[in-house]
């Protein structure tokens, strides 16, 4: 699905979060959101994932205004930083919670939401897990489990924040490549955040570095990895992505 | 090595440990164990038949009916309470949410005396609103309603406090997943805030249930102590003891503080039966 970002602003309180920014995400890209802290950048994933609202500006997915979409209207499968998977169900329950929310019309039966978490289980290559709790689980087959409960709900994108943030360095070079497979599989529009610009750069078709002062984020420059890395926009993406 | 050498260094000598362990068992001994010791041992001086006789008067039975009533209905209300208010400021940004957690606090600092006086001059005879209500047949002083409002007020903080430090810890992101799932706000309550803070809850409503039952200032005042009729169980057993029937008296008390005993004992065993989800439940 093809996001376009008109002019989207955003206040918490006093503080300016995002100044007005536009961007412009081609169907089928895998986005890089990259910048220090303070930048907006997750401000941003969770106005497209619509757990905060723009105070100006508007989303559109696929020509469609999608501003005022609920959150549970725009199917947007979302990843968060610590996973937020649900502590006292099964990994089996986790992945299925999508699809029995679902209003009864459309819900699946039960032997095709087993059949449908089996698949997941599988695409995220830890079939066995079915039945334990998150605790049970390591940091890197958390962040996968959250993958496959966010793909549960057959999203329209995918959302993440700081995706890998909480792992540790081996086990973050190997899923950046899980990422990029279940992208590729799915082909699903995905956006994720970064303060990693390694990590940005190496994963990402199309990288969007951000910045942030008083007046809130904005963005200093979009583009092929390769393209910001011979031409940096600016002197603070040129500082930011040699850092 | 031996253990005095090397031993760990958030432990103390053992000398230290000992005399510890032994203050804070007399401490316990002499606050706790003595007077309910005592308590069961007056109600038994005559005999088991006399206490349970003494329990058996009509009056008594009333008094007993008359508490579980009122715990029945003000704990109900007050855990629904105290999680609406609990999800309200831990969820929310709002302006007075400082103001609304003072509130709550309030039965904590005033004296239930001081409570019981505020609900007679709110709904008491010489009141309007006491006045209409009285005139529509339904009075809340010296009746079920005013007991009812007394015990509420004292206990309402129980439950709200026992929860909102959990929901503070666990924070929303739970909750803000299963919304980007496509769950309802009221499924997202059942299925996951729920959930999560089932213990809290379970100890603020016990807690919460022990002190209504329990409670003696505020309802002495709104009660009017009519025998038979708003005596709950503290108001007999002050109204028996001055009346020097200390069998009586003692035999109430003991059925009150085996009451306080039974939810102490429950607590413990749900506690050792899913002693792994609570372990799973602070851990992650």
């Amino acid at each position: 699905m093809q996001i376009e970002i008109d002019e989207i602003s955003k206040l918490f309180g006093a503080t300016a979060a995002l100044h007005p920014v536009s961007l412009s995400l081609p169907s089928g890209a895998l986005v890089a959101l990259l910048g220090p802290s303070g930048s907006g950048k997750t401000t941003l994933l969770r106005i497209l994932g619509g757990l905060e609202f723009p105070d100006t500006g508007r989303v559109l997915f696929d020509g469609q205004d999608a501003t005022g979409l609920s959150v549970q209207d725009r199917r947007a499968g979302f990843v968060f930083q610590n996973y937020a998977l649900f502590r006292h169900m099964t990994v089996f329950e986790n992945i299925a919670y999508g699809l029995r929310a679902r209003p009864r019309a459309t819900r699946p039966t039960e032997a095709e939401i087993a059949r449908r978490v089996a698949k997941l289980l599988e695409l995220i290559q830890l079939p066995q897990i079915a039945l334990r709790y998150p605790t049970q689980l390591s940091g890197g087959q958390r962040q996968r489990v959250a993958l496959a409960r966010a793909l549960a709900i057959e999203p329209r994108m995918l959302l993440l924040d700081e995706p890998f943030g909480a792992l540790d360095a081996k086990v973050r070079k190997e899923l950046r490549q899980g990422l990029r497979d279940i992208h590729d599989t799915t082909g699903l529009t995905t956006v994720f955040v970064t303060h990693d610009q390694d990590e940005a750069m190496e994963l990402a078709d199309l990288v969007v570095v951000m910045s942030g002062d008083k007046s809130g984020g904005r963005i200093e420059q979009i583009g092929r990895p390769q393209d910001i890395r011979a031409r940096p926009a600016s002197d603070f993406v040129r500082t930011f992505i040699s850092a | 090595m031996s253990d005095t050498t090397f031993r760990p260094v958030t432990t103390e000598t053992p000398l230290t440990r000992v005399v510890l362990i032994l203050v804070s068992m007399a401490f316990l001994g002499l606050l706790v164990a003595a007077p309910l010791i005592t308590v069961f041992a007056e109600a038994l001086a005559e005999g088991a038949g006399a206490a349970l006789e003494s329990l058996s008067h009509p009056e008594a039975q009333d008094a007993i009916r008359l508490t579980l009533i009122v715990a029945a209905v003000s704990v109900p209300l007050n855990a629904v309470f105290g999680v609406a208010a609990a999800w309200l400021i831990t969820k929310f940004q709002f302006r007075g949410k400082a103001v609304l957690l003072t509130l709550i606090d309030i039965p904590f600092s005033v004296s239930p005396v001081v409570a019981g006086l505020c609900i007679i001059l709110t709904f008491g005879a010489n009141s309007w609103v006491g006045s209409w209500l009285v005139a529509h047949g339904f009075p809340v002083v010296f009746a079920l309603p005013g007991i009812i409002l007394a015990s509420m007020f004292v206990t309402f903080p129980f439950v709200a406090r026992e929860i909102i430090p959990v929901m503070i810890e666990q924070g929303k992101t739970e909750e803000e997943a299963a919304l980007t799932l496509g769950a309802s706000g009221w499924r997202v309550f059942f299925t996951v805030t729920l959930p999560n803070i089932r213990w809290a809850l379970l100890y603020g409503v016990l807690l919460c249930n022990a002190r209504a039952m329990g409670e003696f200032g505020a309802v002495a005042v709104v009660s009017g102590k009519i025998r038979g009729l708003t005596a709950t169980m503290p108001i007999s057993i002050e109204m028996l003891y001055n009346e020097y029937q200390s069998v009586a008296a003692f035999a109430m008390a003991a059925v009150l503080a085996l009451l306080a005993l039974v939810t102490l004992a429950l607590k413990t065993l749900l506690e050792w039966r899913y002693a792994d989800q609570l372990a799973a439940n602070r851990r992650h």
